[in-house]
Order: C-alpha cells, then structure tokens, then sequence
C-alpha cells in the first residue's frame, strides 16, 4: 500500500474503544454532510449551461429514487410512499423555480444557489415549534444532498456496495447505517462522535475490528480513499501517513496478531482459577455469523444473544418463524453448550426507526425494552413463542431486559405461562424447564434482588445501563462521558449487592456489560463472586487466561481492599496498578 | 365556484412529508385552485414544501380554499383524507 504523497499527514487523537490497529483505505459514509462548491460566473454565457446541468441533476436524482424504489422488498410498506414524497420534494416547482432564480440572478453555480434555497427552508423549519415537523428538515436536506451529490458526480453513500477492503470514517455510525455493511469488507470504524458504549463501539467489539470514536472532526477532515492507520488500543489516528510510520504501524499489528494467536492457544480451556474456583464465560453475540469467532475465542456458551436485529430497519415485524430460525442456529450447534436469549430491548438509542419513540426526551428511561414489551403484548408473545420452542432444540435460557421490580416479572411470568399452555395444548415440543433469567441494570431492581431472586433462575448484570441510571450519566453525552466510572465505589457496591442476595436465595449471578470484558476488571469481578462472565468474543482468551493464572483468594483480598474505597479517583489506579504488576502482558496501561 | 372550509388535523404526527404528499395528489387531481392556509400563511396546494411549511401538528386549524369548476368535489376529496386521518393513526 502506498501513501499518497500529495495528501498532507493528518494525526487525530480519540477514544481507542475497540482494540487492534487497521490501517487501510477510508471510506467515508457521510449522509448530508455534503459541502456545496461556492463560485459565480464571470461569464454570462454559461448561466444558461448551469441550469441545464441544475435541471439534469434534477432528473437523475429522480431517477436514482425510482431505481431505489424498485429495489425496496415490500410494495405496500411506508418505504415507496417515502421515496414518492422525496420525488416530489424534488420535483416542487416553487422549489425548481426559486433555485434557477438564484443562478439567473445572481450568476452562481447551481449547488451554490441549492444551497441558498435549503437554507431559506431551514430557516422556516428551525423556528417550528412542534418538534417532530421540526425534524422533516431532514427530508428536504436529504433530497438536496442527492441533488448535490449529482451536480458534483460524487457518488451516493450506500454502504451495501462496499466492495472493497475499507475502514469506514463517520460522524456517528447508526444500526441503519450497520446493518447494512457487508462486515467482512470493514477494517475499522472512525468516527467524530461516540463513546465506549455507543452504537459504534459495540459494533466494532462484536465484529472484532478496532474502532476509534471521538475524533470530532475526521468526517471532514479526510476523504474518500485516503489512507489510515488506526489504533484502536491507543486512540491514535494518522491519516495518510509517511511510509515509516505505516511500516510502524504494520509491524505493530503484526506483533498484537502474534500476541493473539498465542492467546487462541489455549482460550478452549476452561476458565478455573489456581485454587479452584470456576467461572462460566460466554460471549455476548447479535448475529449467528458470530459464533464460530465465538468458539475461536474460547465461548462454551452464549451469556447473551441480542435479538434487536430482526427487529431494527425493518419495514414488518420479524415473524415466529425468523425468530425461531435465528435462535435455533445459536442453541442447537454442539460447540455451543447453552446460550441466554434476551427479549427485544428496543429503544434509547439502539433503536432509531419509529420516529415517535426516537422524539422521547430521555429515551433511556423511556419507553423501551420489557415496558415496551408489555405495552405490545403482541410482539412479545411472538418472540417468547419461538424461545420456548426453540429450548427443546438446544440448553437455551430466556432473559428479560430492564426488570426494574417484581410486577413486571409477574407479568412477564404470567405471558411466558400462557404462551406454554398453548404450546402444550398444540402439542409443540419445548423444553419446560427452561430457565427464566433478568437483567439488572435499574438501581430500583439492585433494592429489590432479595425479591426478585424469588422469581427467577438467575441475574445477569448488564453494567452498561445499571452504570448510567446509578451515576446519572448520559453515555451518549462526550460532555458528561468522563462521569462514566464502572470501578466507581458505588457501581461496585450494587454488584456486590446483587451478587450477595443472589448466592443467599440460592440463584446464579452473571454479569454481561462491558466491564465483563475488561481484563483490568477481571480479577475484581471474580473476587465479586460473580458466578460468569458474559463479554464480546475477542476479549474472552484474556479474560480467561488471568482467571486461569489468578487465585480466588487473592481476587477476594483484591475486593476487601478495593471496598474500603469511597472515590473512584482512588479504585481506578489502585485496580488498574495491581493488575498491571500483576498481568502487564494484558492490561497495558494503553487499553483504556 | 369557490369553496372554503376549515379543517382540524387529527392524525398523530400532523402535516409530514407523507401526509402532505397524499394533499398534494388531491390538488393535481381537480382542475380548481387550491390554497390552505394556517395562521394566516398561505401554501399552494400543488406545493409538497409550501404545505410542509406552514407547520401543522396535530391539532391544528388548517383552511383549505378550493375555487373552481369542481372545487365542490376536490373539497369533499380533502375532507375524506383528513377526516381518515390520511391512512394513519
């Protein structure tokens, strides 16, 4: 690969927030980021040309939405009716009109007087009160993207055509946006915004590519086919680096692939402590394509498989039969022991395509994940049906999402009852012991674990959420991101918590948020009690080589100490410290 | 022929891309003039950006002028579509 000596070198510096380093060609998704070029005519003659070329673009862009209508797979859905809005956007003769009147009269380039006449709009649209029509701005901003991308020749974004090996650079990547990526054509994810629990950091970690978030400002900064070297460990980015500096680079990634592979050696064996002690660990995994890198990794089992997908840009609601083909690829392989399917959770900021659910104030205590479940009964019970079906084909375990007190697992309960009756009664196999498991990730349901123990098989922390709804932090917010401390005194004390009433009622304790995947953490969840550990696959083979190499009883005296704590300021460095001393092959000081 | 009858939008969303699309169909489909009105701005009825402009969430008072051979017909067309929510809730 060869720099481009004509670009200048650019190092920008992020948030690392999945590791591995990618250096390759950007490729960068900008959905209406588009600049128009600003120049006007000194000769009048060619004002007319620029109307011509204003009304051409006008056609292709037309053409272009027809042709994406044509592909679209359902005829009746909400899809076409869009693309046929959009069309008609374009085709607005006060629109048209006011557009060619800015390049007449002011002899300017066509994108130039688009832009003026957006603008004109934006204007309007900015002053509404009303917050959804507000937002329609974005109809009439993404017909004139189109229409610029026309005038200019630079070719609309669609990530599905992606054919070759790229690291996609962004503001800000979305499920619509990842969804649609072919996975083995990404090296890496770059973005302005995000944080180490956004969209984009999950994605990258499930995908095992590294990811860098938090750039600000790459998405404007870089082109198309520019090259880049990203670290994902360290949150450096160079943009069309010199030649050593890429040589650097590569022998770097070589040296961590070398690392890894030595890693995989042993990631099949079990994960048991010196003195003994035993901790499940699975991988949290979305897509059935991500299991055989599970088993790579060392999973036995799956802590959690997040069901969001058959759900997110999708015009129809997934069927019984989706549902049910998708877990059945995940429980009945052998290499896979047992997997954990969590119910549809649905909302803040996973989930973007339901307009009225996005507007919510605070989405993250909105409606979302078994509220909303149980507002739509129906979905719910579909989902639940294929689950119980599919636990005669495989050790399969259900978990419900953001339990926050004992009413709403009755009732969750009292479905899951019904949906077995009429299974029985249809005669349809299952498994009838299958085991009933919840999140805890609401404070409320911390307080209330000695109850709800009462009513289910297991827990399993999801620390992403119980540390934002405990700290009162926006993860999504860069301005409050730095509040986000899961070594906080308080997060751990909640674990502590749960994990003690848990082992009283006699019930295992999980945990599967991020911190699970954090070797600098590992030893302190395991002096936690924590019964498994539940992470993204490539941080399995760490995580279980310090389990292996660690003593249960040094990880309690780890926690006996790290508990008299009152600040974070004092938990961090002091954990981050003893492992480093304690395991400075897997816990760089860079990793975070 | 000119008719004219003010209309309160009930659908959830108001006045989106959609909705104003379906509006704009009508117009095209009779040969009188349309113009609605809302607080006392004015959009063509032929205008998909003109309608989304005047910014009507749900709830709104929206005056539709139709003048015309057949304002009578398209009016009775803008009235089924709004009184049916435009096909949505």
């Amino acid at each position: 690969m060869k720099a481009i000596a004509t670009r200048k070198t650019v190092v920008l510096k992020g948030v690392g927030v999945s590791p591995g380093i990618a250096s390759g060609r950007i490729y960068v998704l900008n959905h209406r980021m588009l600049k128009a070029s600003h120049h006007s005519f000194t000769d009048k003659t060619l004002i007319e040309d620029e109307v011509n070329k204003f009304n051409g673009a006008l056609e292709s862009s037309a053409r272009e939405l027809l042709e994406v209508k044509e592909k679209l797979d359902d005829p009746e859905g909400i899809g076409p009716l869009i693309i046929d809005a959009h069309i008609m956007i374009l085709r607005d003769e006060s629109f048209v009109r006011t557009t060619i009147a800015h390049i007449r009269k002011e002899g300017i380039n066509a994108e130039w007087a688009l832009e003026k006449t957006v603008f004109k709009y934006q204007e309007i649209f900015k002053k509404m009160e009303d917050e959804y029509l507000k937002g329609r701005i974005r109809d009439i901003e993404d017909v004139v993207q189109r229409i610029l991308r026309n005038l200019s020749g630079v070719k609309y974004d669609k990530v599905s055509d992606i054919e070759e090996e790229t690291i996609i650079v962004a503001r800000d990547l979305s499920p619509a946006d990842t969804v649609q990526m072919k996975v083995e054509k990404i090296l890496g994810f770059a973005t302005d915004i995000g944080g180490k629990t956004s969209h984009t950091t999950i994605v990258a970690r499930s995908l095992g590519i590294p990811a860098v978030v938090g750039l600000e400002v790459i998405s404007s900064e870089v082109r198309t086919h520019d090259i880049i070297v990203l670290d994902g460990t360290t949150g450096v980015v160079i943009v069309n680096p010199d030649q050593e500096t890429l040589k650097r680079y590569e022998d770097k990634k070589r040296h961590q692939r070398a690392m890894e592979e030595d890693l995989l050696k042993d990631a099949h064996l079990p994960a048991v402590t010196r003195d003994n002690r035993s901790v499940g660990v699975g991988a949290n995994i979305e897509f059935i394509e991500e299991i055989p890198s599970a088993v790579l990794h060392g999973a036995n089992g799956v802590g959690l498989f997040r069901t969001e997908f058959l759900y997110v840009n999708k015009e129809e609601l997934p069927t019984e039969e989706e549902h049910f083909q998708n877990y059945k690829a995940v429980v009945e392989g052998d290499q896979i022991k047992w997997a954990t399917i969590r119910t549809f959770d649905l909302g803040g900021d996973k989930f973007i395509s339901d307009p009225r659910l996005a507007e919510e104030m605070n989405p993250a205590m909105g409606l979302r994940a078994v509220r909303y479940c149980l507002r739509e009964r129906e979905l719910f019970t579909i989902q639940i049906r294929a689950i119980l079906r599919v636990s005669a084909y495989g050790n399969t375990g259900i978990m419900i999402p953001m339990i926050s007190g004992v009413e709403e697992i009755r009732e969750v309960k009292g479905i899951i009852n019904e949906v077995k009756q009429q299974l029985i009664a249809e005669g349809v196999p299952m498994n009838r012991q299958l085991k009933l498991g919840i999140m805890i990730e609401v404070p409320s349901a911390v307080m209330m674990a000695d109850a709800l123990a009462q009513e289910v098989d297991f827990f399993s922390i999801g620390t992403n959420d119980l540390i934002q709804y405990a700290l009162a932090i926006d993860r999504v917010n860069e301005h409050v991101g730095y509040l986000y401390r899961p070594c906080h005194p308080a997060v751990l004390r909640l674990i502590k918590h749960v994990v003690d009433t848990g082992h009283r009622a006699g019930i295992k304790v999980a945990m599967c948020g991020e911190m699970a995947g954090d070797p600098c953490c590992t030893m302190l969840l395991l002096g936690l009690e924590l019964d498994g550990l539940s992470m993204t696959p490539l941080a399995i083979p760490r995580v279980k080589r310090i389990i292996r190499e660690s003593k249960f009883e040094e990880a309690k005296e780890l926690v006996g100490t790290v508990m008299k704590f009152t600040r974070a300021d004092e938990v961090e460095p002091y954990v981050k410290n003893y492992m480093m001393r304690r395991f400075p092959e897997y816990c760089m000081p860079s990793h975070e | 022929m000119k008719v004219v009858k003010t209309f309160t939008l009930k659908n959830e969303l108001g006045l989106h891309a959609r909705v104003a699309m379906h509006m704009v169909k009508v117009s095209n489909n009779y040969t009188a003039k349309i113009l609605f009105e809302k607080d006392g701005r004015v959009a063509e009825g032929k205008s998909i950006l003109g309608i989304l402009t005047l910014a009507c969430p749900k709830g709104s008072q929206l005056t539709i002028t139709a003048e015309g051979d057949d304002a009578v017909q398209a009016m009775d067309a803008f009235e089924e579509l709004i009184e049916n929510k435009f096909g949505e809730n």
